[in-house]
């Protein structure tokens, strides 16, 4: 059986699988009845001076029939009072001593403040401290949140500030709406943090009623932007997580947020570097019992791989992550259709003729046969055809070797290396506009 | 035979009620967001109208409910009794790829009918007639048929007039088509919808010769349909209790339930999609029995195979291999004596309905007249609503073609 247990930045959690800071974490009851069901730590709703929210705050991208395929919110941090908040941490903290509690703070950006605030929250034996420097909406008008994530300097001095006076962990939380995350991460570094927490939500506006033109989700008539969340945002955070990760200046422990639903996504995470992970979206849509299954499915996987422990395999997909020159160029691919699962939608030729590369002929229906093969000489391996296909193993790639070495763009622009003969894209498409 | 129907007004209704409910709202998006959206697809190909069901269903997927249903009925003016009663086992479902893939095919009459329904309840006008041309056409049948091919020399601007012999419009639409499939009054407003393109009707009028229509008129559409149904041309035919199938659906369809006759011991002669609808309308009316019975066997049925399945689980019975030879009876039906492998043999009824096919119609017509052109049962010898309504399209294209090109235009 594989051992889930983690520490993170000296953090002991009997899983990775955290609560994010947010409505599913906002009380003490919430908060016991999820560790009960399995889940190792919880990121408390952020504290601050209680705010007042509006009351329409969720905002839901569906795709087709399925829900929550994207969510925003407009709410805002905790609403209960600070004291409150840190004596339900306390009482969660004194019946659930193996969990992870972690407390999110946001105070205005002042040392005064943040020190008070710190010293409070340690008075509760919570495990840790997140600084939420990452919420894209309300708080950051007025001064916090991703307006401090926003800029290296001020994530820097604020993390400064808490250092000062915290004896537990500091997790910085980042936000993903800056144009190179790894700036802020290094200045987080720069201040003393001990760890990052990341991706917090992405700017958003979730939809407009077509009838009342009211972006949504709707307050009266108007609307504002609001944080993006949900699966839709998981490959944008893994690409995060792993600039994060593979920042040789950033060598400090990272909790992975964005998107995550299930088992998979988690170890996706993992792989590229996370140490644990945090989820909220999937909790609001289902409830906390979808920790049984993240537990079980990703204890499977790991003793059907051979994986005894998370740190067996946590970050072994960083060393691929490359950059586009380091590719190699010689490496072949060929769309292959397995004629016998083909069910003749011909969605890979329309895919491949108006979308792609004009790499497969359609052929007469009436005969019986296949409707649809590949052009060869024309295929590129793009996977386009691949993806579209609805059923599954039906196209595959398949490698094309040849005897060339390995050549990437930045060898071959520099005079190195020889380019196999490839298949090319012949630009074939024709029109003729009809009657 | 004569006695009151046992069934309450209630238990009629449910007996009667749509086979196919409509879909709804939620189960329609459902649905149509399984549909794979083939390029060139084999529903497409198998509907002898050629509706872009893709399209269609994409449409209903992305709330356009109005652009789904002007797709359908677009390409086949009766898009919605089609709906209700295509054959689309055999046709446009029986074609979808999702059945190589182990699974249901998408619903597509189900999903149809939710676009169609959606017009037809709002009573929303997508086509209009086209700018006058002046010529004139006189189309011979009320059904499928003609009022298709009426419906797009509408809009192609020709003027139409409609004949047929009936009192109301539709043919087997209105008259023919199972109760529990589609209802008279949607029938009658899908004809009312073409009516409203400024068709010309002239119901109750017997054509009995083409040559006056010819003189007057710049092309002539023929869609009557079939004759009458076929005698059996035993002893006994003509006793009290024995009808033919087409008046015995008729009756049931223009009057209140209950005022139709019904046998307790009903037997169908016949074995094709018209002895079952009478035999399970038969049943749904009461009779305590009703049994198909066919000369020949299981395997030589023309019915469709779902068909006979429906009407086996109505609770029908079939006598395979038994040849009527004569419907015994003193001044009413008492039994049906049929030859078996073994002999003879008498099966008790006490109704008999005929249903062993439409003989030719009254009405003849030139065959290679430039000015004729035919459509529907009376061409193809008897089929469904798709393909009449297939026959009309196609026959509209080509009398614009011949008027327009001929004049030059």
């Amino acid at each position: 059986m594989a051992d889930l247990r983690t520490s993170f930045a000296g953090i002991e959690s009997p899983n990775p699988f955290w609560l994010a800071s947010g409505p599913p974490t906002n009380t003490y009851g919430q908060v016991a009845k999820a560790f009960d069901q399995g889940w190792g730590g919880a990121v408390w709703k952020t504290i601050g001076e209680p705010i007042i929210n509006v009351f329409s705050r969720y905002g839901s991208v569906d795709l087709g029939q399925n829900r929550m395929m994207g969510f925003n919110n407009i709410e805002l941090i905790s609403d209960r009072p600070i004291a409150e908040n840190l004596k339900e941490i306390a009482e969660v903290k004194r019946n659930y001593p193996k969990h992870a509690c972690v407390a999110s703070l946001m105070v205005e950006s002042k040392q005064k403040a943040w020190h008070e605030m710190v010293k409070q929250t340690e008075d509760t034996g919570a495990d840790g401290i997140e600084l939420n420097f990452g919420c894209p909406h309300g708080m950051s008008e007025r001064g916090m949140g991703s307006a401090v994530g926003q800029v290296p300097d001020y994530t820097c001095q604020i993390v400064e500030w808490v250092k000062e006076v915290a004896t537990i962990p500091v997790i910085v939380k980042l936000t993903p709406n800056v144009t190179d995350i790894t700036y802020i991460a290094r200045a987080a570094v720069k201040g003393g943090a001990d760890a990052l927490s990341l991706i917090n939500t992405i700017n958003s506006i979730v939809g407009v009623d077509l009838t009342t033109f009211e972006p949504q989700p709707s307050v009266a008539g108007k609307s504002s932007h609001g944080g993006y969340c949900g699966p839709a945002v998981k490959p944008i955070a893994l690409h995060l997580v792993s600039a994060v990760a593979g920042d040789p200046s950033v060598k400090i422990p990272i909790s992975g947020i964005g998107g995550i639903a299930s088992w998979r996504d988690a170890a996706e995470f993992i792989a590229l570097g996370a140490g644990t992970l945090q989820v909220c979206t999937a909790v609001m849509h289902y409830g906390f019992r979808i920790v049984e299954d993240l537990i079980d499915g990703l204890s499977n996987w790991m003793d059907e791989r051979g994986h005894r422990s998370l740190a067996d395999f946590q970050g072994r997909a960083l060393p691929r992550v490359a950059k586009w020159e380091d590719l190699d160029l010689n490496y072949h691919l060929l769309a292959h259709i397995d004629q016998d699962k083909c069910i003749k939608c011909e969605l890979c030729w329309t895919a491949c003729e108006d979308g792609a590369h004009q790499a497969i002929r359609r052929l007469p229906r009436d005969n019986g046969g296949p409707v649809v093969e590949i052009i060869e000489e024309a295929c590129v391996g793009c996977n386009l055809c691949a993806a579209v296909c609805p059923v599954q193993d039906c196209i595959t790639m398949r490698q094309v070797p040849n005897a060339y070495p390995a050549v990437s763009w930045k060898e071959y622009a520099a005079g190195k290396g020889k380019l196999a003969p490839r298949s090319e894209h012949f630009h074939t498409a024709t029109w003729t506009k009809s009657r | 035979m004569s006695a009151p129907n046992p069934l309450s007004d209630a238990q009629l209704a449910a007996n009667f009620a749509d086979i196919a409910p409509p879909l709804t709202h939620d189960a329609a998006l459902l649905e149509a967001n399984q549909c794979l959206f083939c390029h060139d697809a084999p529903c497409t190909i198998a509907c002898p109208t050629h509706i872009d069901v893709p399209a269609f269903i994409k449409k209903i997927a992305t709330g356009n409910l109005r652009g789904s249903a002007r797709v359908i009925l677009e390409a086949n003016p009766f898009g919605h009794s089609c709906a209700r009663a295509c054959p689309v086992e055999v046709l446009c479902e029986g074609a979808c790829v999702l059945n190589d893939r182990d699974e249901q095919p998408i619903k597509i009459a189900l999903l149809q009918r939710h676009a169609t329904d959606y017009v037809l309840e709002r009573k929303l006008r997508l086509f209009q007639p086209g700018p006058s041309t002046g010529k004139r056409i006189a189309v011979v049948g009320a059904g499928p048929a003609g009022l298709a091919c009426a419906r797009d020399l509408r809009r192609f601007g020709h003027a139409v007039t409609v004949f047929d012999a009936k009192p109301q419009p539709g043919g087997l639409n209105t008259y023919g088509i199972a109760e529990y499939k589609l209802k008279t009054d949607v029938a009658l407003a899908e004809v009312q919808d073409i009516l409203d393109l400024g068709v010309e009707l002239k119901s109750g009028v017997t054509i009995d010769s083409l040559e006056p229509l010819l003189a007057k008129y710049d092309a002539v559409f023929v869609g009557v349909g079939l004759g009458s149904t076929k005698r059996l041309g035993i002893p006994g035919e003509d006793l009290p209790g024995v009808i033919d199938a087409l008046t015995f659906i008729e009756h049931l369809k223009t009057h209140p339930y209950r005022d139709t006759a019904v046998g307790r011991n009903v037997v169908v002669i016949g074995a094709g999609n018209t002895a079952i609808d009478a035999v399970t309308q038969a049943k749904r009316l009461g009779a305590a029995a009703a049994t198909i019975v066919y000369r020949r066997g299981e395997a030589d049925m023309s019915a469709y195979h779902y068909e006979y399945e429906l009407a086996k689980r109505d609770g029908c019975g079939f006598r395979f291999n038994a040849a009527p030879l004569r419907i015994l009876g003193n001044g009413a039906v008492d039994g049906l004596e049929v030859r078996t492998a073994t002999g003879t043999e008498r099966i008790p009824c006490d109704m008999v309905i005929v249903a062993i096919g439409q003989g030719s119609p009254a009405l003849t017509w030139p065959k290679d007249h430039p000015k004729v052109f035919v459509g529907g049962d009376c061409a193809n010898g008897g089929a469904e609503i798709v393909n009449a309504a297939a026959d009309g399209v196609q026959a509209a294209a080509r009398i614009h073609e011949m008027l327009t090109v001929r004049d030059g235009r």
